[in-house]
């Protein structure tokens, strides 16, 4: 847990740069700290291990005040990811994950074992170990960045817009296996972004912060995107909100339909004959889907032949039976059946659905939600 | 080129030698005592800005200071005597510290905030940041200026046979009085063959520590 209490920072020429912050950010969790360009992000996540010292208020690392621990200690437990890596440039990649380690003593041969073991883990191959920071990419020092944050096995990480240099389709690589990463490590972090969506993907939490170190709003990400605190923070939180809330709405039981699928090999009559509205789904041997056929208006001649995967078309995302409401839409409305596929946590078929069918869903959950608000607000004026 | 021989074996090689000796020390002291005087001082005007201005124009000016002078005056503050190559070594290793003490600043502010603020972040102490962070990445910076300072050192050492400091700058002095005396040019010859030579080898010993120093620059250009 990191608490922070009446936390402001003055800098000697008089900007205030954090402002009377308080907030706990909850162990095993990631808090994400966002807000526009010079809000005081940066200036919050460095006062975590006194690379910036507070002019007011205290922060705390679970039951310690952290202005009574030795700076150079403190920032020896605690792992830092700093925006473009900020790699040693004269340092081999081995030699750079293995950094804290040795600073804490542990031996050469031990640190660099463990090291090579780590690359692994953010997804580098070994070869790059005796490789300097300059002979990788961007998206590969990012995973460095995070190996050697990751080295002393710290329970608190902190993260300065560590993806925010490479590009959208790398970026989106990493957050997920980051998140990976976290389901297993359930590290305490703090993870600073300029960007609202990485913020709602990433965050358990997300504090958003206004230009002059004011906390607009700390939340969860769903609680953001329904219940924005004022006019700031909505618009922040920026358009779409309504349908991205549904990511984090949870599809429950679905009313699925039953679909006779044709398996891959089987014949196009197989397949004309399940077909319904000119569609049938495809599903491999282990009842996967693979993709839709098309049949609609096919003569018999047409139909001679089996069922091969370049005859199909792709277009329809997947929903999982345990996912929310916004992969069941998207997989609805993607669909060129207009039945969206649904399936088991193993990726087995269970079933589909229409985009009527999630819409009836939304707005039955969305009618709930109403009344509870009501029903708070009137025990609220009773008080 | 007769008398290029000739004049080498007229002077006892001894001679030769111990000149040649005289100038090694000479080119080579300096720069490692000048180097170990400028770190502190550009880390200084590194590490607190207000110092940069001055330290870095009373450096300028120094080394503006006539090589000459600086071989007459210093015997007089060093209690030393006119002839003492203790004076040579003393202004070259002042030119040094003039020359490096601005290059050492650039070279450790060259670094980048990043880097440095990874460092912080990662628990170095402050001296553990200079020394295993900063200074190895100021290598090319510094080793480039270390290179100028040896050779320019090299060249002012020949200077210095003129208040009579024997060393391999004697071999000019020699060649002035004999093309007077008899067109005989020689010893200049040589001289310069053997200056040319040592600041080549001065040169190369610091290319070859900055190279052994830096694996990481050859590894970006392959
Ligand atoms: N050393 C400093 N001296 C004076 N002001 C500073 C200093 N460092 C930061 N500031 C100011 O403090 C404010 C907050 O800076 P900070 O770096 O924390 O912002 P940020 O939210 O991280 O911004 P960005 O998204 O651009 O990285 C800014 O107005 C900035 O100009
Ligand atoms: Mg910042």
């Amino acid at each position: 847990m990191i608490r922070f209490e009446n936390v402001g920072k003055a800098y000697e020429d008089g900007t205030l740069a954090v402002d009377d912050l308080s907030l706990e950010a909850p162990s095993g969790q990631i808090t994400v700290f966002v807000g526009p360009s010079g809000c005081g992000k940066t200036t919050s996540l460095r006062m975590i291990n006194r690379m910036i010292d507070p002019t007011h208020g205290r922060i705390w690392l679970d039951d310690r005040d952290t202005a009574s621990i030795n700076p150079s200690q403190l920032r020896r437990g605690i792992g830092y990811v700093i925006q473009h890596a900020g790699l040693f440039p004269h340092r081999t990649v081995l030699d750079n994950v293995a950094t804290v380690p040795m600073l804490l003593g542990t031996d050469r041969r031990t640190a660099r074992a463990n090291a090579l073991e780590l690359l692994e883990r953010v997804g580098l191959p070994a070869t790059f170990a005796k490789r300097y920071p300059a002979q990788l990419s961007g998206g590969q020092q990012q995973r460095v960045g995070v190996a050697r944050a990751l080295a002393a096995d710290p329970p608190v990480m902190l993260m300065d817009e560590p993806f925010s240099a490479v590009d959208p389709v790398v970026r989106e690589q990493l957050q997920n296996e980051f998140l990976r990463l976290q389901s297993e490590l359930g590290k305490t972090i703090a993870f600073v972004t300029h960007d609202i969506d990485e913020a709602i993907k990433l965050g358990d939490k997300v504090a958003v912060m206004r230009v002059g170190g004011k906390l607009a709003q700390f939340a969860a990400p769903a609680e953001l995107l329904s219940r924005p605190a004022d006019a700031f923070v909505a618009g922040f939180v920026g358009r779409d909100r309504g349908y991205r809330a549904l990511g984090f709405a949870a599809a429950g039981s679905l009313p699925l339909s039953d679909e006779a699928a044709v398996t891959l090999g089987q014949t196009l009559r197989a397949a004309r004959d399940v077909a319904q509205d000119g569609w049938a789904l495809v599903v491999d041997a282990d009842a996967k889907p693979q993709g839709w056929l098309a049949l609609g208006g096919l003569a018999d001649s047409a139909l001679e032949g089996t069922v091969t995967p370049d005859l199909l078309n792709l277009g329809g995302t997947l929903a999982t039976e345990a996912g929310t409401l916004r992969e069941a839409l998207d997989a609805a409305l993607s669909s060129p059946s207009g039945r969206g596929v649904v399936v088991r946590d193993d990726g087995r078929f269970a079933g589909t659905i229409t985009a009527a069918q999630v819409l009836g869903r939304i707005e039955s959950r969305a009618a709930d939600i109403r009344a509870d608000t009501v029903q708070a607000a009137n025990l609220g004026g009773q008080a | 080129m007769g008398g290029f021989w000739h004049y080498l074996f007229n002077h006892p090689g001894e001679e030769v030698w111990s000149w040649t000796k005289t100038t090694l020390w000479l080119g080579a002291l300096p720069v490692v005592i000048g180097l170990l005087i400028a770190l502190p001082i550009g880390w200084l005007a590194h590490r607190y800005r207000w110092t940069y201005p001055p330290i870095v124009s009373v450096a300028g000016i120094i080394y503006t200071i006539p090589s000459l002078v600086l071989f007459l005056v210093l015997p007089g503050i060093l209690g030393t005597g006119i002839l003492d190559p203790v004076n040579v070594a003393v202004a070259l290793t002042i030119y040094t510290v003039a020359l490096l003490v601005r290059v050492v600043s650039d070279g450790l502010s060259a670094v980048s905030p990043e880097t440095m603020a990874a460092a912080t972040a990662m628990g170095f102490s402050g001296w553990q940041r200079l020394v295993k962070v900063q200074l190895p990445l100021a290598v090319p910076v510094i080793g480039a200026g270390l290179r100028v300072a040896a050779v320019s050192n090299v060249s002012l050492i020949s200077v210095a046979s003129v208040v009579g400091v024997t060393q391999l700058g004697q071999l000019f002095k020699d060649s002035l009085l004999q093309v007077t005396l008899a067109r005989q040019v020689d010893p200049a010859v040589l001289g310069i063959l053997l200056f040319f030579v040592i600041a080549f080898a001065f040169d190369l010993v610091i290319l070859l520590a900055i190279r052994l120093l830096t694996p990481w620059q050859r590894a970006v250009r392959s």
